[in-house]
């Protein structure tokens, strides 16, 4: 994963005075999020696609490798490569539940 | 400091956020075709919207100095109903001599499916028949990866395609490389919940330079910000950026690509060419 180092012109101690206090805020309404799920009226999204997604990048999250924002993008993407017969819907989920039977698949034309 | 929003979907905004743009800079707006938040009934309904973004739109968009450009074509949103498809791709090139008509986009794909492939192959055909710049939309979520793949793939296999003269949008930390790499132009569309925002996109910059690559607010009737070019501006300046690398992002890159353009003016504060004069 390619690194990038120096990139940022500021020092991390500058990026923390200019931005703490946001990404702390985004921290927090993830924590809440996941509490307020835990409270929710019935445990009854526990094997959703979109919950096993949002775990499984909060894993990529806490990890000390860079790259962490394109790993966990690929973790919501949708690896599968196969075209649709038709659309299933106008809109995206944000997560796929779709399996991924060949990520690196090429694509047939 | 004066900006081209590469991407505003103008329709679907109020005159105020003209007043806004104008008094933060805003020289000129791209505004690609776009799904108005319900399939249309039948081509009839494109004409009357194609009129709409060449001739009221670019008018508005004048009295407060700003030149309005536009791209048309049938969404990629739209892309699966194969005969409208056909009936609005013959409606086009009757609104290709307008003088605010840039080229063919928004074009791309929505859910990847075989049909909206098909009609964004045609789109393209059509692009190439009458010499006109191409501008791409890439799936929003889950579906980005893959459609951005599959459209990079599909384009560059074809040795008719000049990658310089097409933008591929919405680009994201996963797919800018492959955007980049194969030497199309890219846009990185800033909204507040399901896109870049202006702190990614100017990582994305950071780490890949400034070749090649716009900034944009997207801005439609979903959750948006017409300002969001501005914003970048601001964010771009308290991260330490200098203003020459921030005017090269956000005018002489759009100005770059948008001159391949016969019908692209050089924009000037207070100057603005448009369709309308």
């Amino acid at each position: 994963m390619a690194f990038h180092p120096g990139t940022c012109l500021l020092t991390q101690t500058e990026l923390l005075d200019l931005s703490f206090m946001e990404h702390r805020a985004q921290l927090l309404a993830v924590a809440a999020f996941l509490d307020r799920l835990d409270r929710a009226k019935g445990a009854s999204a526990e094997e959703d696609f979109r919950l096993r997604a949002f775990r499984e990048a909060l894993e990529v999250l806490t990890s000390d490798e860079p790259g962490r924002v394109k790993r966990a993008q690929m973790l919501l993407s949708d690896q599968n490569l196969e075209l649709l017969d038709l659309r299933d819907s106008q809109s995206a989920f944000g997560a796929s539940r779709r399996s991924a039977v060949e990520p690196n698949a090429e694509v047939e034309q | 400091m004066n900006y081209i929003d590469m991407h505003a979907h103008m329709i679907s905004r109020t005159t105020d956020d003209y007043h806004r743009m104008a008094l933060t800079g805003c020289l000129a707006v791209t505004e690609p075709a776009f799904w108005s938040g319900r399939d249309r009934l039948g081509p009839q309904a494109f004409a009357d919207y194609f009129d709409h973004l060449t001739t009221f739109e670019p008018a508005r968009a004048a009295q407060y100095g700003i030149a309005h450009y536009t791209w048309l074509c049938l969404n990629p949103k739209e892309g699966e109903d194969r005969e409208l498809a056909r009936q609005v791709l013959a409606l086009i090139p009757d609104f290709l001599e307008r003088p605010n008509v840039l080229g063919i986009g928004e074009i791309g794909l929505n859910r990847v499916t075989r049909n909206e492939l098909a009609t964004f192959h045609d789109h393209v055909e059509l692009a190439l028949e009458h010499g006109q710049l191409i501008h791409i939309h890439t799936p929003h979520l889950e579906d980005k990866y893959k459609g951005t793949r599959v459209m990079v793939e599909a384009l560059a296999s074809d040795p008719r395609i000049d990658p310089g003269r097409v933008m591929i949008d919405h680009a994201e930390e996963h797919t800018v490389e492959m955007i980049l790499d194969h030497g199309f132009w890219t846009g990185l569309t800033l909204y507040p919940r399901t896109k870049a925002s202006p702190a990614r996109a100017i990582d994305m910059i950071e780490m890949h330079g400034p070749g090649r690559i716009v900034v944009a607010s997207a801005c439609d009737w979903g959750p948006s910000d017409a300002l969001a070019v501005p914003e970048f501006v601001l964010e771009a300046r308290r991260r330490g950026h200098d203003d020459a690398l921030i005017e090269r992002i956000v005018l002489d890159n759009p100005a770059q690509f948008l001159g391949q353009s016969s019908k692209f003016i050089p924009v000037k504060p207070g100057r603005a060419k448009v369709a309308a004069d």
